[in-house]
């Protein structure tokens, strides 16, 4: 049971993670006219962070019980 | 050309499809192997969530906004982070009670209260009602669009307006045939709809290979990859505000976090969501894969959504064509004809499958928590004595279907044009985010109540219903406009979109804004205000424990009553039909390890719980509950008694508790004992040794005594010197033996309290000089020097006389022994300081080693080891002295260094003092 | 020749009385206040019997009385412990560590001298006392 309950926590820490990049002031960082890629750099940051996000999410989700 | 009959007829191809799927899989269910139970079929049906609003929405989101689309995709990732905490439990919950539906699980967790289940359905339908009739809208019109190809006109300038809205009437009709025949084939106890599942779980795949075509063509065909879709929209002065969209275009920050939150909310309680998510779930560890496959399932869907919204902007400059259609428009331009069908059947497959689910759910909540509900309790109908209630069941779900869709229809016809696809849907995100408190409340709450989560939702949805409901008409001109622009009856801080002059947002975020302060707030202060009943309590506890109680008879207890068996299954019976009945009380029986039927089955806690939870799959918690309590003659349980039984548990940890605290108490109890018993011994070790040493000390003269008495009476012929030196040893030590008896007795009396003290004003200058005067001969003759050094007088002390003669005489014959055998000195000093007479006997002996200064007023200690001859007395004068002066609240000690002599001191307060002291 | 008698005790009064008694009956009297000089005196002149008082100052009778039964040249010597205190743990420990006669003050002296004349007067070459052996093993 101690598994799953660090586990749930792991789980929320993860979601006030995410929160805090796609919130003020981190969003504001990247919000500049300049290119990544060729890509505006908010758009590149969203989805890589969005992507980073879901690729923790797995990880945490596969790993043990 | 694509004429309207090909594309209908591709339609129906694509439906039938679905279809044939779907029967394929409720086939494979019925044989016992089912194809959903996959965790990636399980997160493909929960890309249900992705509908015409992402398929065509997003892209004209964007191109107004930029990134303003991706906060409905994101919170949801965000709010998945949390599912294996908040999901998890909600599945446990849902699965132990047998929910049915969000309106089932509201209503069930405060109480089975039937007016909370059918508030919650009521706002679940008005509420989801904009969003069906954007699927509708949808739909109707890529496929007005997609009849003129390869002209690109807009439907509202299409000419034969009634036509379309016929072809919306159409897809209304043809998709509630569908539904009912998805979701009403037949009763199921458990809800499952396993062969919409997996037709869902095709339409997902569908859609987001249709949109990917699109967005690759688009972004690599059109153009030249991402990088130059941008780098043209950077050379347009009116685009390149949108690369940095979040001072510019989007709305601001708090727009982006409301809707964020607004979303988080949505992927929960949208009904089609629980839907898939809870009651469709067959496995809880489907859970692990669904985590992070189905956001990777919305990131996959958005990647093009700003390719093909800059692609449209730059392909219609004018503004002519609707960016909610540039997915469809942008291949007609190109002249792609297939790829064209190909997203409209990926835009139709976005909307059937929202629309299915959606209704599905609705017509769920409606039947089971709106409609029998009420008929149960129009007794007119005589509901109950129907024998078979299956049909009627099945009736008033498809009705639902059918009326739902039609509403939805209405809301199109009504408020459709008005707004864009995104902002249709969030005013029915904002109406589902209204059941957020009393759920998430209610699971970790125990606080919650029913009247709370009734007030709480009123609340919220009033302030909906005015923020977003009523302005919709009103921008539609089916009341007044002037209602939004000066407020109702010119009240301008009533305003509908500025309420209570609350500006510079958008009308989502200010309508989420006012909604959850009164949604929650209010839910918050009535729980806190009411105290809940006893079944709110139990249900309470069911739901936010569900992790703590195990097994599935949880519920059973609470049962208190009596009922037959045959009452019992007629009922189930009449629900579920006789098959049905007969399999789940053989299932039970079977459980029991008795055949079915069989006289043995007793009807009792276990067996009643059992027909209410299969009888919920059916009709729901509340109504359950009802049709249960018409056949079984309960006996109410009282608050305190629910409160009781729920405690148990807790109470179990409280015994624990006190059981470990109990046992520390002994613990301690014992190791007080046991050094109890430890001082025990250790004054039993002493008594001996006190006994043992004073019979040492009698038996030693004794033995002299008797051995001169037999020498002298055995040997007539001793000559006189030695008998007189005999005769004289005798003496002495007969006088060692009378004082030894006496010293023992002195203690004994001091020891015991019995002692008697005469108490006078004593004046210690006299007793020093009469001791003095009285040892003087013995010092005269051992040639012991002696020193007195008295003041001329000294504050009379309150003692006894005679016992302070007593204990200088002892402190003295102690010095004559112990002082230099050869030059032997004595020092005698008295004084008097800070209200005390100090008495101080300091003699030139070897000293006393600090280990034996400890101990040489204990009984019978005699300093020996260091000494050839063993000092003679009894060990007890010193131990007596010290008592004595103790007892007139005084002191005394030893002071020495080993080879200097020891000086023995005591104190004792004055009479003036002492008098002081006691006042 | 007179046997050799050993009194080591440190009441003045009762070494004076064994003293006399033994003088009276012939023996060579040799007399210790404390272990120490009871350890000395066996040692120069290996009496024929120890009479050991248990509480003396410096060494107790215990300790002489184990000192003589571990030393090759002493284990003839005859050995009785005076003792005031006279429980059964005390007799025990004593005849355990290889006293012949463990004797509880006051004792009477026409016995003493009978005991002290018995256990001499046995000789050295005949059997001893069992208690000797079982002291003799230890």
């Amino acid at each position: 049971m101690s598994n799953f309950e660090t586990k749930g926590q792991h789980f929320v820490a993860l979601c006030m993670f995410g929160m805090l990049l796609f919130n003020y002031p981190i969003l504001a960082l990247f919000n500049v006219p300049s290119t990544l890629f060729g890509v505006p750099v908010l758009y590149a940051y969203v989805f890589i962070a969005w992507g980073a996000l879901i690729a923790s999410m797995a990880y945490l989700a596969e790993s043990g019980g | 050309m694509l004429h309207s009959t090909t594309i209908i007829l591709i339609s129906f191809a694509y439906l039938g499809l679905l279809f044939a799927i779907a029967y394929y899989a409720d086939q494979r269910a019925d044989a016992g192997r089912p194809v959903i139970a996959s965790p990636y079929i399980y997160s493909l049906s929960l890309a249900v969530y992705a509908t015409a609003w992402t398929f065509y929405g997003s892209v004209g989101r964007a191109a107004s906004d930029g990134v303003g689309f991706l906060p409905i995709y994101i919170g949801p990732t965000l709010m998945i982070a949390l599912w294996w905490v908040v999901l998890r439990k909600i599945l446990r919950i849902s699965k132990r009670n047998r929910i049915t539906s969000l309106a089932d699980f509201v209503a069930s967790r405060y109480g089975k209260s039937a007016l909370l289940g059918g508030l919650v359905t009521v706002i679940a339908v008005v509420g989801i009602l904009p969003y069906i009739s954007l699927q509708l809208k949808a739909v109707s019109s890529s496929f007005t669009i997609l009849v003129q190809y390869p002209e690109i006109i807009m439907p509202a300038e299409v000419s034969a307006a009634p036509i379309r809205e016929d072809t919306a009437l159409w897809v209304a009709l043809i998709l509630a045939a569908f539904t009912i025949a998805f979701g009403t084939r037949h009763l199921d106890a458990a809800e499952h709809h396993q062969g919409m599942v997996a037709a869902i779980a095709f339409e997902s795949v569908v859609k987001l290979l249709a949109f990917l075509a699109v967005g690759v063509f688009v972004t690599f065909s059109v153009y030249n990859g991402f990088g130059d879709v941008f780098a043209r929209a950077a050379a347009e002065p009116a685009l390149r505000v949108m690369l940095t969209p979040l001072e510019g275009v989007a709305g601001g920050y708090s727009n982006w976090v409301w809707l964020t939150i607004l979303s988080m909310m949505a992927i929960m309680f949208l009904p089609r969501q629980f839907q898939v998510a809870v009651i469709e779930n067959v496995d809880e560890k489907h859970l692990n894969k669904a985590i992070w496959l189905f956001p990777l399932y919305m990131l996959a869907i958005n990647v093009f959504v700003l390719p093909i919204a800059f692609g449209g902007l730059l392909r219609f400059p004018d503004g002519s064509v609707d960016a909610d259609t540039f997915v469809l428009t942008l291949p007609m331009a190109e002249k792609q004809e297939v790829l064209a069908l190909l997203v409209f059947i990926g835009g139709l497959s976005a909307a059937t499958g929202m629309v299915i689910v959606e209704t599905i759910a609705l017509s769920t909540m409606v039947c089971n928590d709106l409609v029998m509900p009420v008929l149960l309790r129009l007794r007119r109908l005589r509901l109950n004595e129907r024998p078979d209630l299956t049909g009627l069941l099945l009736g008033i779900r498809r009705g639902a279907i059918v009326l739902i869709l039609l509403l939805g229809y209405l809301y199109f016809k009504l408020a459709g044009e008005a707004y864009a696809l995104v902002s249709i849907g969030l005013i029915s995100f904002a109406a589902v985010a209204q059941f957020g408190p009393a759920i998430l409340g209610g699971i970790f709450w125990k606080g919650g109540t029913r009247a709370g989560a009734l007030s709480g939702l009123l609340a919220g949805f009033a302030v909906w219903l005015y923020t977003l409901f009523i302005p919709a008409l009103a921008r539609s001109e089916w009341l007044p406009i002037g209602l939004l622009e000066h407020g109702p009856f010119g009240i301008e801080l009533l305003r509908p979109l500025q309420l209570f002059g609350l500006t510079g947002l958008d009308q989502i975020t200010h309508a989420m804004i006012w909604s959850m302060i009164a949604n929650v707030g209010t839910y918050v202060a009535v729980s806190l205000a009411a105290s809940p009943s006893a079944d709110e309590h139990r249900q309470a506890s069911l739901f936010v424990d569900v992790f703590r109680l195990s097994g599935e008879t949880g519920g059973a207890r609470f049962w208190r009553g009596t009922a037959t068996v045959p009452e019992l299954y007629n009922l189930l019976a009449r629900f579920l039909g006789a098959a049905a009945a007969d399999s789940a009380f053989a299932e039970y029986a079977g459980a029991k390890g008795l055949p079915w039927p069989d006289q043995r089955l007793s009807a009792d806690a276990d067996l009643v719980h059992y027909v209410e939870v299969q009888l919920a799959g059916a009709i729901g918690a509340a109504s359950a509950r009802v049709m249960v309590g018409s056949v079984v003659k309960e006996e109410a349980l009282t608050i305190d008694e629910v409160r009781e039984i729920l405690d148990e548990a807790s109470q179990v940890v409280v015994y624990s508790h006190r059981l470990e605290q109990k046992s520390h108490e002994l613990e301690a109890a014992t190791a007080e004992l046991r050094e109890a018993n430890e001082r025990l011994k250790e004054l039993d070790r002493l008594k001996d040794e006190f006994v043992s040493t004073v019979t040492h000390e009698l038996r030693t003269p004794l033995t002299s005594i008797r051995a001169f008495t037999e020498i002298l009476l055995d040997d007539p012929d001793v000559e006189l010197e030695q008998r007189r030196n005999f005769l004289g040893i005798i003496t002495k030590e007969t006088e060692r033996l009378t004082r030894l008896i006496n010293q023992v007795l002195d203690l004994a009396k001091i020891e015991s309290g019995k002692a008697e003290w005469v108490e006078s004003a004593v004046d210690m200058k006299e007793v020093v000089s009469d001791t003095l005067a009285a040892m003087g001969q013995l010092f005269k003759e051992r040639n012991i020097a002696i020193e007195a050094r008295l003041p001329e007088n000294v504050s009379p002390v309150t003692a006894d006389l005679d016992r302070m003669i007593q204990v200088m005489l002892n402190l003295l014959s102690n010095a004559a022994k112990f002082c230099d055998p050869v030059n032997g000195r004595v020092e005698i000093a008295l004084s008097e300081r800070d209200g005390c007479v100090r008495v101080e006997v300091r003699d030139n002996g070897r000293g006393i080693s600090p280990k034996d200064q400890g101990e040489i007023f204990s009984k019978f200690h005699q300093v020996g080891g260091v000494l050839t001859d063993k000092p003679r007395g009894s060990g007890l004068g010193l131990h007596i002295s010290r008592q004595i002066v103790e007892h007139f609240g005084g002191r005394m000690w030893v002071e020495s260094d080993i080879g200097r002599g020891a000086c023995f001191s005591f104190v004792l307060p004055t009479a003036a003092a002492a008098a002081e002291r006691a006042a | 020749m007179s046997k050799r008698v050993l009194i080591a005790d440190d009441e003045p009064s009762i070494v004076a009385a064994l003293e006399y008694l033994l003088q009276q009956a012939g023996y060579d009297v040799l007399i210790a206040r404390n272990g120490d000089e009871a350890l000395a005196l066996i040692e120069q002149r290996i009496p024929d019997l120890v009479l050991l008082d248990v509480m003396m100052p410096r060494k107790s009778g215990y300790e002489i009385c184990s000192r003589i039964r571990h030393h090759a040249d002493w284990r003839h010597i005859k050995v009785i412990m005076l003792s005031a205190r006279g429980r059964d743990a005390e007799v025990n420990k004593g005849l355990a560590i290889g006293a012949d006669l463990y004797i509880t003050k006051p004792f009477s002296t026409r016995e003493l001298m009978a005991k002290i004349g018995g256990l001499l007067g046995q000789g050295s070459s005949t059997a001893r006392p069992p208690e000797h052996d079982a002291g003799n093993k230890r």
